[in-house]
């Protein structure tokens, strides 16, 4: 895996008068989960496109080790966007390439417990499930940056931490950069392991805060909610951003 | 049950009138059975559907390209919509007549005749099925590299099958009618040929006889063509 550099110096929509995204400088490490925590509006879903290569109406750079191109994306979006008319396992089976083996989709599918699930719709899968199915594909292209949008906040509470508790056994299993973007400083304390805290209009770094709990001990709320408290003392800039 | 009670009515009518110009369907039978042992009405028949299927599968690939590339492209479509509405609104007769005149009375005029006639409407249902397209379903393809073939088969095609059938059926509907004046005016086989020599002779059991022929076929082709494709197609729903 290579490390990722973003540079963007200005995006700015063509009906908006001041731009969204200024100056902004990001790099992220190899296999390195961050959470990129801001308001509403402030811009995260703008930032992800950039990377992703759907938006390419910006001022800016993207350096994947010394090369300038875009890296090689997994996308989790807020809504799953799984292909309806295709079954669970064809859903992920369209992301590989052609002479990709499919032995990866037993192995994420099982990780995932959905191996049962493989041949049916996704209109009958629950909103959990098809999240699960997402974060399969994603993972399913191995690839360089993984972009997760907001993908559990649909979600009721018990479901959206198993899900989370999934993800991590996933990531764990098979390291990648991510960038997850989120509201909730709680599930962004348990995922990260650098959380990077952003304003809107325009869109820049406040603060950048490494979660120094250790992942065995991610599931313990005492834990969680103690570093929570410590942070939101230590770093008052970033209330306004929650 | 329809069907019974719809030839119960037929028979008392045709028995009160009495006329010939109203034959019963005994008579209409014996004439469609006649003229299927002789080979005439499958014949006829025959050469109607070939150019029926000719005509209608060049005027739904055509029109499904045209109609998805002005859905997908707003400057393209802005360019070409007011001659769009213009072919919407041409009378098919002036077309069949045109083509007849410019390219003699062949069968690539005939062909084209309808294709002409048929194809805006192909190109505007497929144009604004385009439109509707899901974004983000788009984008997700984006994202992970579907490149255009993978796009159009599995993202943008299932998601055009309502308009698909919706032009389809329409499209069978309107070009079989087409058809037949195609025969008619510029033709020397083919059903609407035949039905203008059974006008000429006033014989009606015959322009019957031919008319419930076709429409059976018809009626063959949605059950074992499109409704099979249909339910294919549609058995992702719930």
């Amino acid at each position: 895996m290579t490390d990722i550099q973003i540079k963007i110096n200005n995006k700015t929509y063509p009906t908006a008068t001041t731009p969204s995204i200024a100056n902004l400088k990001l790099s992220l490490n190899s296999n390195e989960f961050i959470c990129l925590v801001g308001p509403s509006g402030c811009g995260k879903t703008t930032l992800l496109n950039i990377i992703a290569g759907l938006d390419n109406d910006y001022d800016g750079e993207i350096l994947v080790g010394q090369q300038h191109t875009h890296p090689k994306i997994g996308y989790i979006f807020q809504n799953p966007r799984l292909l309806p008319w295709r079954t669970v396992r064809e859903n992920i089976e369209l992301v590989l390439g052609e002479h990709q083996s499919t032995d990866v989709i037993d192995a994420l599918l099982e990780v995932m417990q959905l191996t049962q699930a493989q041949h049916i719709y996704p209109e009958r899968l629950s909103l959990g499930m098809s999240r699960r199915v997402s974060i399969i594909r994603a993972f399913a292209v191995d690839p360089e940056v993984l972009l997760m949008d907001e993908p559990f906040v649909s979600l009721d509470a018990p479901t959206a931490r198993q899900v989370r508790a999934l993800l991590l056994k996933l990531w764990q299993q098979r390291p990648h950069t991510v960038l997850f973007v989120t509201h909730d400083l709680r599930e962004a304390i348990v995922l990260a392991d650098r959380l990077i805290f952003l304003s809107a209009s325009p869109m820049q770094v406040v603060s950048e805060i490494i979660v120094s709990i250790a992942r065995s001990e991610r599931g313990n709320e005492l834990a969680i909610e103690s570093f929570r408290q410590q942070l939101l003392q230590n770093h008052p800039e970033i209330k306004q951003l929650l | 049950m329809s069907l019974l009670v719809f030839l119960a009515i037929w028979q008392g009518l045709a028995v009160y009138f009495n006329s010939h110009t109203l034959p019963t369907p005994e008579a209409v039978a014996k004439v469609f059975q006649q003229a299927c042992i002789s080979g005439q009405l499958p014949f006829h028949l025959g050469v109607t559907l070939l150019r029926l299927v000719v005509s209608f599968t060049i005027a739904m690939l055509l029109g499904c390209a045209i109609g998805i590339v002005l859905g997908r492209n707003k400057k393209l479509d802005a360019f070409f919509d007011n001659w769009l509405v213009i072919f919407l609104n041409v009378p098919a007769l002036v077309t069949i007549i045109l083509c007849y005149v410019w390219f003699g009375l062949v069968e690539s005029a005939a062909i084209l005749a309808v294709v002409i006639n048929k194809l805006p409407n192909v190109i505007v249902t497929i144009r604004e099925g385009t439109r509707t397209l899901d974004q983000d379903l788009l984008d997700m393809a984006r994202c992970y590299h579907f490149g255009k073939r993978k796009t159009l088969v599995h993202v943008i095609w299932p998601q055009l099958h309502p308009f698909v059938m919706g032009a389809t059926r329409s499209g069978l509907a309107l070009i079989w009618k087409i058809i037949l004046v195609v025969e008619l005016l510029g033709r020397s086989n083919g059903m609407g040929y035949q039905l203008h020599l059974f006008f000429q002779l006033f014989d009606v059991a015959s322009i019957l006889a031919y008319t419930i022929a076709f429409v059976a076929v018809i009626q063959l082709i949605e059950l074992l063509i499109l409704k099979p494709l249909d339910k294919k197609a549609l058995r992702w729903r719930r």
